[in-house]
C-alpha cells in the first residue's frame, strides 16, 4: 500500500488514514490527498476510458483542468451520486465511494475500445458525413453502437438531496487566485486597510507555493512564511479569505460569480448545511492571479496513462507525496519540466532522458542536469511511446530536419513527463470581452484593453517565474488601490532559488511516422487528434471557429484549457497562416464545471416559482378542491364529492349553477384602478370601447388591442365615479396590461392626468350565478337595492355586503342572472363563508375554474388567450360590436384596415358541433376539409375550446377556422390517432341565444 | 450584471430592477387616420438593428416604476448615457444608417 509515497515530501497529514473505494476497490490515502493522488500513490494511474475511443486514460493534471480522470462518486443516502468529478479536485474522505466511467463490462477490459480500432472512421466530421450515408446504414449499424459507446459519464437517477445557498457580496477589491501573485497583491492591499476578498479554487492558498516551493522567502521558509501570510490575512477585519471558491464567470460591472464548494470534502457534513454557495460579488476593481495552465505536447501515445504534465508530477510530489514513477522521461520545449525533472530525481525518481526538443538548453539547466547523472538529449524528440494502460517506454531520436529524425532508440520506463510550455490563464478576462495581444516572442496570448476595472497579475501576464509574479502582485495591487483613490505602501517579496525559465511552441513533435497514422491528441476529453485538426483544415475550415466545430476541439467540459493553442498551432501551421491570424475562440463562464444545483441556489421545491393564492383559497383547500395552475395563481378547478370523478363533479357544478346558483372565486381577476380628471379620456384611448358616456354606477365589456390590432386581453369595466374606473383583467394578463397602460400613458401622452394602481390583491372577488343568485346575496347587502329594475345587468353599486364594505356588480359571465362581489381581500373568506351558509337553502354548489370555463363556453364568452392567440382581431373573434364607431382613435384602431386584417379568409371564431354528439374534440386539434386524406393535409385552423356541456346533453367546441364564417352550417373534419371525427360550424352562442336568462 | 442609472431615482441599480422597452424616440403619429398603409407599417413595425449606440426605453419595474430613454452600446453592452422621456437623445448619430453601415464593413 502507498507504494508510492515519498517520505518527508507533501502536505498531507500521515497521522489520519482515509479509507475509500475506486471500482469497488478499497484503497487508502490520508488527509489531504484528492482521489487522484490517493489512487496514485496506491500506484493506480488508469482511471477512466475516453469519450468516443474509449481508450484507457489517467491523470494528466493534478488540478481543474484535468480532461481525463473524470470518476463518478457518491456520497451515503440517494440522491448524492455525482458523475464526471474530476479525480485531481476531489478531496479524500472516509468511506467516499468513487467509480470509473465509460466503460463496459469493466475498465480493464472494455468492449467500446474497438472504436479506437476503427478510428479512421471515426475521424472529425464523422457525425456530418455519415447523415449522408444510406439512412439504412445509419439506423441500423452506427447508431446503435455510437449512442451505446456515447455520453461522458452517467446522469444521476435521483433527485439531488443537497440544498444549496446564495449569497451577495459587496467589496471594495476581489482578487481571484492566491498564488504567489495574488498573495502579494492582498497583503499589500490589506496592510493599506483596502477591503479585500481573495478566493481561491483550493482547499489551501499558495499556488504554485505548494508545488514547487522556493528555498526561502523573505530569508524563511516557504512553508513558514506562507504560514504567517494565511494567519495575517485571516485575522485582518478588512480581508475574508474563501478557499473551495471558484471564480466561474466575470459578468458586467466587475460583478463575479464564485462558486464555493462547502461540503464535498466531509465524510459527515453538518445537518442541514448547504453543499454548495454561489457568491455574486460586486468588487470596486478585480485583480486576476489565476497564473497559467502548462500545455501538453503533441505526440503519438501522448495519451497513454503514466503520460503527464511536468508540472503536476511535481504538485504529486510536492504537495501530496506521491511519486507518479520510478523511471519517468521528461520530454519538453520549455525550461519547467527540467525542474520537475530535479525535483523528482531528487525525490529518487530515476529520470533515464530529458528529450528537449529545443536545438539549445542553456548551460546551468545542462549542468545541473549532469550533477544530477540525467542524460540530456537536447533537438531530440519522442516518436511514438509503448504500453496502453500503462506507459512502458518511449522511442526517441534526434531531429534532423522538419518532420524528421535519426538515430531512434528506446528508453523503457513507467511515466512521462511532458511540458510545452504555458498557457496564461485568461479565461476570466475574456468573459468581459477583454482584448487578447499575440506576444510574437514568446508566443502567447496577453491581456490587452481591458472593458472592466480589473487588473491582471503574474502568470496570466506570462510572467514565469515567483519572484516576478510577486512582485507583479504588488504592484497591480498598488495600480487598483490607486483607482480606489488610495495609496498603497509597496511591499517587497524576496524569493531565493527563484526558477525563472522559457521556452517554444510547438506543433506535432518531429517524428518520421505518418502524421495521420499518428494517435497524436490535442484535446484529450473530446479525443480530438492532430490528425483532425489538419483534416478539417483540408476539408475547408479556415475559421478556427469553424475548426472547433468541425472537430469539436475544445468543446467538451474542461473547454479547451490544455488544448485550445495546440489544436490553434497545427491549424495555423496547416492554414500556412501566422496564428494570431487564426484567431482564438470565445472562452464562456463557467471557467469549470459547475453544477445545476449551485446556480439553482435556494430557487428549487416550493421556492422554485412564487404561488399565489387567495383569501379563499384556504377554505377551498379545506373543501376538497383539487386544484389547477393559472399563471402564478394556484385556482380551485373543481370540487369532488365522494365518487365524483373530474367529469361527474363539473357535471354536476354546471348543473347545479343553472339550476339554482353557484358561488365562485374569482379574486384572481386582475384589478386596475384608474383615476383622475382624464381618466375617461385614456379608457378612450386604451380600450376599443367608447367610455364618455358610460354613466358612473354602470359597467361595459372592455377589449384591449395591441397597436397591432390584435386582441390582448379583455373584461368588465365599471365606473365608479366621473373620475374612478375598476378595470378588471385576465388572470393572467394583469401586470402585461398594467404595463401597457403605463408605456403609453408615461411616454406618449404625459399630458393626461391619470393614475394607474394595481388593486388585484386588493379585492377578494366572490362571483354568484345561476336564478337563486339574488336571493343568497339580498339579505347581506345595504345600500344597494337589488331589483332587476334598480339594479339591471351591467349595473355596479358601491355599498355593504355581510358588513364588509363591498363594490358589488352585476356581471356575468355564464349568462346566468350574476353578481360578482369585491370587498376587501382580507374580509373574502368570512363573506364566502356568511354566502356559502344562506346558500345551502337554496342547495348552492361551489364551483370552480373547469366549470366556470364550460358556463362561459355554452354562452360564446371567449378567453384570451386560449381562443386568441396574438393573431386574432376583434372582428376575427366577433367582437366588432365591442368597438366604438365614432371613437377617431384607439390603441390599434388604425391596424384594422390594414390590408391583411381585412381578408376574407382569415381565421375566424366559430362554433363546432360533432355529427357524434359524445365525442369531445381535444384541444388544439387541427382542422381539414372534409374527406381530406393527403399527407400532409391542408390545415384550416384549430379546436380553442372543447366541453361536455351539460346544459346541452352534448359537446361543443369553438374553433379558429379560415374563413369560418362563410363556411357556417357546413363540415369540417378533424383528423385525431385513430378516427377522424366529422363537426359542423355553427354560431359560438350555443345556449339561450337570446340572453333571457340574464335579465331575471 | 449590468448596474443602469435611474435618471428619476438618481441612483446606479442592478439590471434585475430594471426591464427593456424597446427602441426610443419612437412617437406615436399624432392623427394615425392618416397615416399610409406604408407609414403605420413603419411605425408598428420597422426598428434599427444597431451595432453600436442603440436609444431604447427602459423601465424602472421594481422600482420608481418610470420608464425613460438610454442611449446603449450594443457591443460593449455599456450604457453611455440615460435620460428622462422627452429629453433628446444626447448625440446626433445614435442610431440609423450610419452605424448600420458598420455592420455591412
Ligand atoms: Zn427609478
Amino acid at each position: 500500500m502507498n507504494n508510492w509515497r515519498v517520505d518527508g515530501k507533501g502536505r498531507i497529514n500521515r497521522d489520519k488514514r482515509v479509507r475509500f473505494t475506486f471500482d469497488g476497490v478499497s484503497y487508502q490515502g490520508y488527509e489531504g490527498d484528492t482521489v487522484a493522488s490517493a489512487l496514485l500513490a496506491n500506484g493506480v494511474h488508469l482511471m477512466g476510458r475516453s469519450f468516443k475511443y474509449h481508450r484507457p486514460r489517467g491523470p494528466v493534471t493534478a488540478g481543474s483542468e484535468e480532461p481525463n480522470a473524470l470518476i463518478g462518486t457518491s456520497r451515503s443516502g440517494t440522491g448524492r451520486f455525482e458523475p464526471n468529478t474530476r479525480a485531481t479536485v476531489q478531496e479524500l474522505y472516509e468511506g467516499l465511494t468513487t467509480v470509473s466511467q465509460n466503460k463496459w463490462p469493466s475498465l480493464k477490459f472494455d468492449v467500446g475500445a474497438v472504436n479506437d480500432k476503427l478510428h479512421k472512421l471515426f475521424a472529425a466530421g464523422f457525425y456530418y458525413k455519415t447523415f449522408m450515408w444510406p439512412k439504412s446504414f445509419w439506423d441500423k449499424v452506427y447508431e446503435p453502437v455510437i449512442r451505446a459507446s456515447a455520453g461522458l459519464g452517467v446522469s444521476p437517477t435521483e433527485p439531488d438531496a443537497d440544498t444549496y445557498a446564495s449569497r451577495y457580496l459587496h467589496t471594495e477589491l476581489l482578487i481571484v487566485g492566491a498564488g504567489p501573485a495574488g498573495l502579494a497583491a492582498a497583503l499589500t492591499a490589506a496592510r493599506n486597510g483596502t477591503e479585500v476578498v481573495l478566493v481561491d479554487e483550493n482547499r489551501e492558498l499558495g499556488g504554485s507555493l505548494l508545488s514547487e516551493a522556493p528555498s526561502a522567502i523573505d530569508g524563511n521558509n516557504t512553508e513558514s512564511w506562507l504560514a504567517e501570510v494565511i494567519t495575517e490575512l485571516e485575522a485582518r477585519d478588512n480581508v475574508r479569505v474563501m478557499t473551495r471558491a471558484t471564480a466561474i464567470g466575470y459578468y458586467h460591472e466587475n460583478m463575479v460569480g464564485v462558486a464555493e464548494k462547502l461540503t464535498d470534502h466531509m465524510a459527515h457534513p453538518p445537518a442541514n448545511a448547504p453543499r454548495e454557495r454561489m457568491w455574486r460579488i460586486r468588487a470596486q476593481e478585480v485583480i486576476l492571479a489565476q497564473g497559467a495552465l502548462e500545455r501538453p505536447l503533441v505526440f503519438d501515445g501522448n495519451d497513454r496513462p503514466g503520460v503527464m504534465m511536468a508540472g503536476a508530477t511535481q504538485t504529486y510530489l510536492n504537495r501530496y507525496g506521491v511519486k507518479v514513477g520510478n523511471a519517468a522521461v521528461v520530454v519538453t520545449s520549455h525550461d519547467s519540466a527540467w525542474y520537475a525533472a530535479f525535483d523528482l530525481a531528487d525525490a529518487g525518481v530515476k529520470i533515464p532522458a530529458i528529450v528537449d526538443v529545443r536545438a539549445t538548453v542553456n548551460e546551468y539547466l545542462q549542468s545541473e542536469a549532469q550533477k544530477r547523472g540525467i542524460t540530456a538529449k537536447v533537438g531530440h524528440s519522442v516518436t511514438s511511446v509503448s504500453g496502453t494502460k500503462r506507459v512502458s517506454g518511449v522511442k526517441i531520436g534526434r531531429i534532423s530536419g522538419d518532420q524528421q529524425v535519426a538515430d531512434i532508440s528506446s528508453i523503457p520506463c513507467d511515466a512521462v513527463l511532458m511540458s510545452g510550455g504555458w498557457t496564461p490563464s485568461l479565461h476570466l478576462f475574456s468573459h468581459t470581452k477583454g482584448s487578447l495581444h499575440w506576444d510574437e516572442e514568446n508566443e502567447v496570448f496577453l491581456p490587452g484593453e481591458r472593458t472592466e476595472r480589473c487588473h491582471i497579475a503574474g502568470g496570466g501576464r506570462g510572467l514565469w517565474s515567483q519572484q516576478a509574479a510577486f512582485d507583479d502582485g504588488v504592484h497591480a495591487a498598488q495600480q487598483a488601490l490607486t483607482s480606489l483613490g488610495q495609496s498603497a505602501q509597496a511591499l517587497s517579496v524576496d524569493v531565493d532559488g527563484d526558477r525563472a525559465g522559457s521556452g517554444v511552441v510547438m506543433e506535432e513533435l518531429p517524428s518520421n511516422n505518418d502524421k495521420l497514422a499518428r494517435r497524436a491528441f490535442v484535446d484529450f476529453q473530446n479525443d480530438v487528434t492532430a490528425k483532425d485538426i489538419r483534416l478539417a483544415v483540408r476539408e475547408g475550415m479556415l475559421s478556427i471557429e469553424h475548426v472547433k466545430r468541425f472537430t469539436t476541439n475544445g468543446m467538451a467540459t474542461d473547454q479547451g484549457k490544455m488544448s485550445n493553442m495546440n489544436g490553434l498551432k497545427i491549424a495555423a501551421d496547416e492554414l500556412g497562416r501566422p496564428t494570431p491570424k487564426v484567431g482564438l475562440t470565445t472562452f464562456r463562464p463557467p471557467y469549470t464545471p459547475t453544477t445545476f444545483g449551485t446556480f439553482a441556489g435556494y430557487h428549487k421545491d416550493e421556492l422554485f416559482e412564487v404561488t399565489r393564492k387567495t383569501n379563499i383559497d384556504s377554505w377551498a383547500e379545506e373543501n376538497g378542491a383539487v386544484f389547477e395552475p393559472v399563471s402564478l395563481w394556484r385556482r380551485a378547478w373543481y370540487y369532488p364529492k365522494a365518487g365524483e370523478d373530474m367529469h361527474a363533479a363539473v357535471a354536476r357544478e354546471c348543473r347545479e349553477t343553472r339550476a339554482s346558483v353557484g358561488m365562485f372565486d374569482a379574486s384572481t381577476l386582475g384589478k386596475i384602478e384608474v383615476v383622475g380628471p382624464d381618466a375617461a379620456e385614456f379608457m378612450n384611448r386604451m380600450y376599443t370601447n367608447p367610455w364618455t358616456k358610460l354613466a358612473a354606477g354602470r359597467c361595459r365589456y372592455g377589449l384591449l388591442l395591441g397597436e397591432d390590432g390584435f386582441i390582448r386581453d379583455d373584461g368588465v369595466i365599471g365606473r365608479i365615479s366621473e373620475d374612478r374606473f375598476h378595470v378588471t383583467t385576465t388572470t393572467g394578463g394583469a401586470a402585461r396590461v398594467l404595463t401597457m397602460m403605463e408605456h403609453f400613458l408615461q411616454t406618449e401622452w404625459p399630458d393626461l392626468d391619470v393614475w394607474l394602481t394595481s388593486t388585484t390583491e386588493q379585492w377578494s372577488t366572490i362571483a354568484l350565478n345561476g336564478p337563486n343568485a339574488r336571493k343568497v346575496l339580498e339579505p347581506f347587502v345595504k345600500g344597494a337595492d337589488l331589483s332587476a329594475e334598480a339594479f339591471p345587468h351591467m349595473a355596479l353599486r358601491e355599498c355593504s355586503v355581510g358588513s364588509f364594505e363591498a363594490r358589488l356588480f352585476r356581471v356575468s359571465f355564464t349568462g346566468e342572472l350574476g353578481f360578482e362581489v369585491n370587498v376587501p381581500s382580507e374580509h373574502g373568506r368570512a363573506l364566502w363563508e356568511i354566502l356559502y351558509q344562506e346558500g345551502k337553502k337554496y342547495d348552492m354548489c361551489v364551483y370552480g375554474t373547469e366549470t366556470m370555463h364550460v358556463l362561459r363556453a355554452e354562452k360564446g364568452f371567449i378567453i384570451v388567450g386560449q381562443d386568441t392567440d396574438g393573431t386574432v382581431t376583434p372582428a376575427d373573434a366577433g367582437l366588432t360590436w365591442a368597438i366604438g364607431k365614432k371613437k377617431p382613435d384607439f390603441v390599434g384602431k388604425r391596424s384594422l384596415t390594414r390590408p391583411d386584417m381585412l381578408l376574407p379568409n382569415r381565421k375566424q371564431l366559430v362554433g363546432l358541433l360533432t355529427e357524434d354528439p359524445s365525442v369531445v374534440l381535444e384541444e388544439g386539434a387541427q382542422i381539414v376539409e372534409t374527406g381530406d386524406t393527403a399527407i400532409p393535409a391542408k390545415m384550416l385552423g384549430h379546436v380553442t375550446s372543447s366541453y361536455w356541456s351539460e346544459a346541452l346533453g352534448r359537446s361543443i367546441a369553438m374553433a379558429l377556422i379560415e374563413g369560418g364564417f362563410e363556411r357556417n352550417s357546413t363540415s369540417i373534419d378533424v383528423p385525431m390517432p385513430g378516427q377522424t371525427h366529422r363537426a359542423t360550424i355553427s354560431g359560438t352562442v350555443f345556449y339561450d341565444p337570446d340572453g333571457d336568462r340574464i335579465k331575471m | 450584471m449590468l448596474l443602469i442609472h435611474c435618471p428619476y431615482c438618481k441612483e446606479k441599480l442592478p439590471e434585475l430592477e430594471f426591464e427593456y422597452a424597446g427602441q426610443a424616440h419612437i412617437a406615436r403619429p399624432d392623427n394615425p387616420a392618416e397615416q399610409t398603409d406604408a407609414e403605420w407599417r413603419d411605425y408598428l413595425f420597422i426598428r434599427s438593428n444597431v451595432r453600436g449606440d442603440h436609444a431604447e426605453q427602459w423601465r424602472h419595474s421594481h422600482g420608481c416604476g418610470r420608464y425613460f430613454n438610454a442611449l446603449r452600446n450594443t457591443v460593449s453592452d455599456k450604457f453611455i448615457a440615460t435620460y428622462e422621456i422627452g429629453q433628446a437623445c444626447p448625440t446626433s448619430h445614435a442610431e440609423g444608417e450610419e452605424n448600420n453601415e458598420q455592420l455591412e464593413s
